[in-house]
């Protein structure tokens, strides 16, 4: 192994180096020069961003790296670029928010930058153990994150929760990778493709160790049933937070996911695909009728990020290379207009937790009419209603579905859509049709960056809605990749 | 010839001239000044009524199925295009549409009072996306333009409805929200099969190139497996019939009437009831023939509940405006009975009706309207008399009246006449059900007539009433001609629906038994000649 061997790794490397230096910078300055900080991570995910794409070399095919243990292909960049661009708005939005609540920017900013890493490693993985590391880097990063607010007691619990299902769950990923490596004798994902390949399998052990990851993936992605965490530990994290957990760790967990179910458990897919169904069916039932009941806009929008985890598992039960490429352009569409529903979130929690009941939206589009019009676009988005991205990423999805001949999951998801619409609208009815005498308003604080950053999200979704093919065909790019093209 | 290219960009002028307009409100009028923002609504509206009207002339009934069409490449990967086109049936109702998008801008001057710039920014954006559905000829496109019409719509009732207006506006969008993504479900089975197939349930596609191509997905519509017609039949009829809305769908639209502002009931009943029967007529029909053919007897029952159940709960209405509101449900029954006599007549009839009733039905809401607007109340109990002190008003009252009961010389005449032909083609059963509705049609519109006009003038409160002043007689006069004219002289709107008619037919014979073409001996009554357009050249 020569020096140069580590070379498609540098972004990586950069990325870990510049989250150890933001770390010892924020002691010296403690609570003071959060925008310095937050500006300085969110550059060096700029550079991290330019290094992916110069050590990407799609014409020189897949680059396997570290004996095997990642892979730098089309499908990584993908997912690396995207989960890039979810942290550093997630990070834009977060400056303000950190100063006033009077909190440090330094260990925020190189948690998140870890946790980025993990995400990098999660897509480029093809083994089982480097899987597992990434998984564990990013999700103990989040865990720290979702309790950062150390004061409040409902990010304590929050934070407390999904440590406790996160463990939990990471054992059972890991007790069945450990049952999938005793029945194939291998970790590195080709070895095992092959193996389950060459022989036909009905080994008891290896079903069961399927069945054991697929419930850790469906636990980091928040489906029914190992949803329980969600609620609480997005309503508990700051904001901020919450926006980046619902997008980023999501959209990586998902990329995961697609390596390992539809690549590489592929010759396995009569047995998994039944799981995945009933859990994309009950994740979308259950995730839309709860959220019906939320009064809390952050629970609400817990169980939404729920729902929609339910529409993206369609894709991998569909497991086509359609499937593929619909969940990959859904992450993106979810991603940004997600972010910019919690971007409006942000503007109006004036202080610690007021802001967040679905009261405090009455009259806004009265006092403040762009607010509410991005709100009520984001809120059109989520729902899937067109123009919007919301509405080309769903599309892509139940056509998949559709494709695969999952009429009923496709219809299930189509009425849970209709349902979607009525809790969204609950906020776009007190912006626009109360006139905020029942309850106090709150109030929009002014912050020039997470202003932009909404308005960054709002235009993706609105050209991503109209114009979708590029971003189709990058996903698409993504699939030559595995070999599904 | 599918296509015929030319005037390509006037369609694309005329449905985004209104979001143009929207935009512009939205970022260059301040919210105060109110009396820009409507002249500039009306001005935009106007003038995308007066650029339409050149479709209706240099439509050429012997050229290309679709006229001034625009084609391109929108979503390559997925066969999605960019099209737009035209035939006489959508040119006719992008006129109607038009017409009524200034009329209700122009009839909200001093209805709406509150949070106008708002109220002209939704109007604007309602009116492209309309328009939008009458022109796309791409599944994906024709899709995102039926919804989009949503949430405009949603807002004008939901803002500046009546009082049980947050009910009624989330009950509109939900009901047809399930419609339209049910509807979605049936337009991906529909692509799939004439591309790669549904693999998990067995069914081979025909393995064309993947396309959202309406006009090209008609070619494969003989070759459609009897089954899977029926299962798309159903998603699009859930879809168009909570649209139209046909019994039981209909629970949602007498809600959205009743709390709408006065501009939202007219395109609510003017247009947007339409999408329903345009969606029937463009899609559901060449489509899908065999199970249209099959669908026959219970759509013709359903139809038949509508007409008499409409009629009968219109009776009994206490307010003016649920009475208009129900019996448009009786009259969309009418016009579904004689599309689904799959004849000549009554498809003709269907279509002539469907602009009858935005003629008619649209200016019965602006008429309540207008008085609600001085009296704030809708209550025919409240009213007698009227005729006394607003003579002029009373008239046109009466004119609308008799449109919409389908008095010979005026337009609904024609339209009923045709459908009754039709009807009685298919059975006499449907023609003596569809009869009997337009006697109870005759019964409840003038009994409230009646009650409202004359008689002793009881009411104090009625006694100061102004009649129409000069802006609200030009929101109703040119419905009024055009009630006219179309009762007077018909042909040449039956000439422009000709194409369509006959096209539709010819591809739903293609599953008809033998003895049932549509070809029938009385359809010599109601004869266009199919001389060509004398301003063909150009």
């Amino acid at each position: 192994m020569s020096l140069s061997d580590f070379a498609p790794l540098i972004p990586e490397i950069f990325m870990a180096a510049a989250g150890f230096a933001l770390l010892l910078a924020g002691v010296p300055l403690g609570r003071r020069g959060v925008r310095t900080i937050i500006g300085a991570a969110v550059a060096s995910l700029g550079v991290t961003a330019v290094l992916v794409v110069l050590f990407a070399r799609p014409e020189d095919g897949p680059a396997a790296i570290l004996g095997d243990m990642l892979v730098v292909d089309q499908f990584a960049v993908y997912v690396k670029l995207l989960v890039l661009a979810f942290s550093a708005v997630a990070l834009l939005m977060s400056a303000s928010y950190l100063e006033r609540a009077g909190y440090g920017g330094g260990e925020f900013s190189s948690l998140v930058l870890f946790a980025t890493i993990g995400m990098f490693i999660m897509a480029s993985g093809t083994n089982l153990a480097s899987l597992y590391v990434g998984l564990e880097l990013m999700a103990l990063s989040v865990y720290v994150l979702v309790g950062y607010f150390k004061l409040e007691i409902k990010s304590n619990e929050g934070a407390v929760k999904y440590f406790v299902l996160g463990a939990l769950s990471s054992g059972i990923l890991l007790y069945g990778i450990s049952l999938i490596y005793g029945t194939t004798g291998s970790l590195d994902l080709e070895t095992i493709r092959l193996k389950l390949t060459a022989v036909p399998q009905d080994n008891l052990m290896l079903l069961l160790g399927l069945v054991l990851v697929a419930f850790g993936m469906l636990f980091k992605v928040a489906a029914v049933p190992f949803h329980v965490w969600t609620p609480d530990a997005y309503e508990g994290a700051p904001t901020p937070v919450t926006a980046f957990m619902s997008v980023g760790p999501k959209a990586a967990a998902f990329a995961m996911f697609l390596r390992l179910f539809v690549i590489t458990f592929q010759p396995e897919v009569d047995t998994w695909r039944i799981i995945l169904w009933v859990a994309a069916a009950a994740t979308m039932i259950y995730g839309n009728v709860v959220a019906l009941t939320q009064d809390n806009v952050k629970r609400m929008l817990a169980y939404s990020s729920i729902a929609h985890a339910g529409y993206a598992l369609m894709g991998l039960v569909a497991a086509s290379s359609a499937g593929l490429w619909s969940v990959l352009m859904y992450m993106l569409v979810y991603g940004f207009m997600n972010l910019g529903a919690f971007g409006v979130v942000i503007l109006l929690e004036s202080k610690g937790y007021a802001g967040e009941t679905i009261d405090d939206y009455s009259g806004l589009a009265a006092r403040h009419p762009g607010a509410a019009a991005l709100m009520l676009w984001f809120m059109l988005a989520l729902a899937g209603i067109p123009p919007t991205a919301g509405f080309m990423g769903k599309l892509y999805i139940f056509a998949a579905a559709m494709e695969g001949g999952y009429v009923w999951l496709t219809v299930i998801a189509v009425i849970m859509s209709a349902v979607s619409l009525y809790y969204y609208f609950r906020i776009v009815v007190q912006m626009f049709m109360k006139d905020g005498i029942d309850a106090e308003p709150a109030a929009l604080i002014h912050d020039r960056w997470t202003e932009v950053m909404i308005a960054v999200c709002a235009v993706i979704t609105l050209l991503v809605g109209i114009f979708p093919g590029p971003v189709v065909n990058w996903a698409k790019g993504g699939l030559q990749a595995l070999g599904m093209g | 010839m599918q296509y015929d290219f030319q005037y390509g960009w006037l369609l694309n002028l005329i449905c985004y001239l209104p979001l143009v307009g929207a935009l512009v409100t939205i970022f260059f009028f301040n919210r105060s000044n109110s009396r820009a923002i409507k002249w500039f609504a009306a001005v935009i509206t106007g003038v995308d009524f007066l650029i339409s009207i050149p479709l209706w002339f240099l439509y050429r009934t012997d050229g290309a199925e679709f006229q001034f069409a625009t084609k391109m490449d929108w979503i390559p990967s997925v066969g999605a295009q960019y099209i737009f086109g035209v035939d006489g049936f959508s040119i006719l109702l992008i006129l109607l549409t038009t017409l009524l998008g200034f009329i209700s801008v122009y009839s909200s001057f001093t209805a709406i009072t509150d949070r106008e710039k708002e109220y002209y920014i939704f109007l604007l954006l309602l009116q492209t996306g309309m328009l939008g559905v009458f022109m796309a000829l791409d599944f994906i496109l024709f899709y995102v333009f039926w919804e989009v019409m949503l949430v405009p719509m949603y807002f004008l009732i939901g803002v500046w409805g009546g009082p049980r207006r947050l009910y009624a506006a989330i009950k509109f969008f939900l009901y047809t929200l399930v419609g339209s993504l049910l509807m979605l479900v049936g337009i991906l089975a529909l692509y799939f099969y004439n591309a790669g197939g549904l693999a998990a349930i067995g069914l081979p596609g025909l393995g064309n190139a993947p396309t959202f191509e309406i006009p090209v997905l008609y070619e494969m519509a003989p070759m459609l497996p009897a089954g899977l017609q029926f299962w798309v039949f159903l998603a699009f009829f859930v879809g168009f019939a909570i649209k139209v809305p046909m019994f039981p769908f209909h629970t949602w639209l007498p809600d959205a009437h009743v709390e709408a502002p006065t501009a939202g009931s007219v395109i609510l009943a003017g247009v947007l009831l339409k999408m329903g029967t345009y969606g029937f007529v463009r899609l559901s029909m060449p489509l899908l023939p065999d199970a249209t053919v099959k669908a026959v007897g219970w759509i013709g029952v359903l139809a038949v509940i509508a007409i008499i159940y409409g009629a009968l709960v219109a009776m009994a209405q206490k307010d003016m405006k649920k009475l208009v509101a129900y019996s448009s449900v009786s009259h969309m029954g009418f016009i579904m009975l004689g599309m689904f006599a799959l004849n000549e007549p009554g498809l003709r009839g269907s279509i002539l009706q469907m602009l009858n009733h935005g003629v008619s039905t649209g200016a019965l809401f602006l008429l309540v309207g207008i008085v609600y607007e001085r009296r704030h109340n809708r209550m025919i109990a409240e009213y007698g008399g009227l005729a006394k002190v607003m003579p002029l008003y009373a008239t046109f009252f009466l004119i609308i009246t008799l449109s919409s009961i389908g008095l010979p010389t005026l337009n609904g005449f024609i339209g009923e006449f045709l459908i009754l032909i039709g009807a009685f083609n298919h059975s006499w059963v449907w023609a003596l059900f569809a009869a009997s509705g337009i006697v109870l049609g005759a019964a409840y519109m003038l009994w409230m007539y009646q009650r409202v006009f004359f008689g002793e003038l009881t009411n104090d409160k009625n006694k100061e009433l102004a009649d129409l002043n000069l802006r609200e007689q030009w929101t109703l006069i040119p419905l009024i001609i055009l009630a006219f004219w179309i009762g007077l002289y018909p042909k040449p709107f039956l000439r422009m629906m000709a194409p369509t008619v006959d096209r539709v037919l010819e591809r739903v014979a293609v599953a008809m038994p033998e003895d049932q073409s549509p070809a029938m001996e009385l359809t010599t009554i109601a004869v266009v000649p199919d001389d060509h357009h004398e301003d063909a050249e150009e």
